[in-house]
């Protein structure tokens, strides 16, 4: 069965919304079917959309303030009292400030606390570099126990966010700020661990996670023009990492784009040159930040100048591909 | 569990510190000040404070415990084991490739421990964590939460958001204890980072506190239950102890924070043990 896209998603009339908005759509539906579930917020209840939830469940919000560290412990607490919490701040703050605590009181711990990391990536924008995370997805795939997704778009943050709820395991997912389009529909699957192939292809793969799938799209788009036939496969779930649909696609294709709106060190790309390298070494070009912070600015004009938009990945993998030979199974 | 009487539990307390030495002795690396001050807390708490069931950890109407200064976990597998967790033989193996008994302790080792720690400041949120959701989300009176921390572990600002936490939500099952033995890895906590004036500062979170001697049996005992009796504020016990007390050589000095005995050693500290009164408790409390 082919991947359900949305009609309208080469259309100027495509619809927008923040990720996180899903989040919060996804945390309320889960809270009615599970009175176990609780969330904690570190003071930024509706920047990070936990406030559907504490309207409809006050006694099951905790407000913690500014205190990301007693964000997660306190957390980890409330997992051993058989609760399954939901921590969110900025994911700069969380898990980009207390990250020894989920490493001792949530992964090795083995609870299943879940960190919401909200405003990743260049795309907040103006408040610059120190807001931007960029190493989030590196912090917490390193760490043993813990799942690790970021959705596309919101309606698959709001799918990704139900599944969570009931994986049972330490799990983080990556939330973004500004609003972007939405590639999936309702019918569209969603499971942990799940890469999904979008378009078909036969001389490149491009893996896309987060919002960045929609930007493959449309360089996949751009790509066709230029008579490269692109497959396109969205990867939410960076850990674990669905092996088997990546390297079947590399073994067909031959070369393989990464793209992702953070650190390519240890990041998404990152995973990705791993499991090539040991298992099917494909030639790799990999689409993101190179050991670099990002800046102040409009949120699409970052996008272009750090080269993660469509348009810029597209010349940027013609060119890649004009000189870059095919993995041949006989290296 | 049957609650002990007092000179029961220091008998306890005697056969606890007995144990770390030997389980100190036997693995050639962890620390010894901090279990051997605490022993007393332990004893009191395990054997009549706490309503547990050794024999089923997992209970659901269980007073639970969390060590937040993971690295005096000696002290708790010892009381662990004297209170019927696991066999007392078991505890030679700390340390040791493949032991439950980490050197730090990591709850799905071990049934019976209720957290993973080591890294320090983490203990006390964890606690409360596990109290609000006693006292709002599951509703229930009942059960308490005890926490041990370590004074120089309130160095850390973990800490200090968890004491603002509790003290918000008046998280009155929760009872912490900071071992307050004033040593800490590279000198006394007054030198290292001083703490004083700590009574008013936890007040001024908004907790009811309580000075007692933690050699004190009855003091301990009683303490937890004013600390029960209170409802409407968390309650700290700032226990004062003397690290490596019951060893006259490691008394006092901060230099056995980290360090077992060697053979040697815990030979002699093994027939030094005695009460805080100097009085060996009873016959055959030596090696």
């Amino acid at each position: 069965m082919s991947y359900p896209l949305n009609p309208d998603l080469y259309s100027d009339d495509v619809k927008y919304e923040p990720i996180r908005a899903g989040f919060g759509r996804g945390l309320k539906a889960a809270g009615e079917v599970n009175e176990n579930i609780v969330a904690l917020c570190a003071d930024l209840t509706e920047s990070t959309q936990m406030h559907l939830f504490r309207d409809a469940f006050p006694k099951r919000f905790i407000e913690v303030g500014i205190a990301e560290q007693n964000l997660v412990t306190v957390a980890s607490g409330l997992a051993r009292a058989g609760k399954i919490p939901f921590t969110s701040s900025y994911a700069a703050f969380s898990p980009g400030r207390n990250w020894e605590q989920i490493r001792t009181t949530v992964t090795l711990n083995n609870q299943p606390v879940k960190i919401v990391g909200s405003h990743a990536g260049v795309s907040v924008g103006p408040d610059g570099a120190t807001h931007q995370m960029l190493e989030d997805i590196a912090l917490m795939r390193v760490l043993p126990n813990m799942v690790v997704v970021a959705p596309g778009d919101s309606i698959e943050a709001e799918k990704a966010t139900r599944a969570i709820a009931e994986n049972g395991k330490p799990s983080y997912i990556r939330l973004a700020r500004e609003k972007t389009p939405i590639f999936s529909t309702e019918e569209s699957p969603f499971e942990i661990g799940k890469a999904y192939v979008l378009k078909e292809g036969n001389d490149v793969t491009l893996l896309g996670t987060g919002a960045l799938t929609y930007e493959l799209l449309k360089a996949a788009k751009l790509l066709e023009e230029h008579g490269i036939d692109a497959e396109v496969i969205h990867v939410p779930t960076i850990k674990p990492l669905d092996r088997e649909a990546i390297l079947k696609s590399a073994r067909k294709t031959g070369r393989v784009v990464s793209a992702e709106e953070a650190q390519v060190a240890g990041g998404f790309g990152g995973s990705i040159a791993e499991l090539l390298s040991e298992a099917l070494p494909t030639p790799l070009k990999r689409i993101g930040m190179y050991d670099r912070f990002g800046e102040s600015g409009a949120p699409a004009e970052l996008m272009e100048h750090f080269g993660l938009s469509g348009n810029k990945i597209a010349p940027e993998v013609k060119t890649w591909i004009e000189h870059t030979a095919k993995y041949h199974q006989e290296f | 569990m049957v609650k002990l009487t007092i000179p029961q539990i220091e008998q306890k307390a005697t056969e606890i510190r007995r144990d770390i030495i030997r389980m100190l002795a036997a693995a050639g690396s962890g620390h010894s000040a901090g279990p051997l001050g605490l022993s007393d807390i332990f004893a009191a708490l395990y054997f009549n404070v706490m309503n547990i069931r050794p024999e089923e950890p997992e209970w659901a109407d269980r007073d639970v415990f969390f060590l937040s200064n993971g690295h005096c976990v000696p002290v708790q597998y010892a009381t662990m084991a004297e209170a019927g967790y696991f066999p007392v033989e078991e505890l030679l193996t700390l340390r040791k490739f493949g032991s439950r008994l980490q050197g730090h302790p990591e709850r799905e080792k071990l049934p019976g421990l209720e957290n993973t720690s080591g890294p320090l400041g983490s203990g006390l949120s964890q606690a409360s964590g596990y109290a609000y959701s006693l006292q709002y989300l599951d509703e229930n009176p009942r059960r308490f939460v005890y926490v041990v921390m370590g004074d120089g572990e309130l160095n850390e600002g973990n800490i200090w958001e968890a004491a603002m936490f509790a003290g918000k939500y008046k998280l009155s099952q929760l009872v912490a204890f900071v071992d307050r033995n004033n040593i800490q890895i590279d000198g006394t906590t007054e030198d290292v980072m001083p703490l004083e004036d700590l009574k008013g500062k936890w007040e001024s979170f908004g907790w009811h506190v309580v000075e007692i001697d933690g050699h004190n049996i009855t003091s301990i005992i009683d303490a937890t239950s004013q600390a029960r009796a209170i409802t409407n504020r968390p309650t700290v016990i700032i226990a004062h102890t003397i690290p490596g007390k019951g060893v006259d050589f490691m008394e006092y000095n901060y230099k056995w924070h980290g360090m077992p005995p060697n053979a040697e050693q815990a030979k002699e500290a093994l027939e030094d043990l005695r009460t805080l009164g100097g009085q060996i408790t009873h016959e055959g409390a030596g090696v």
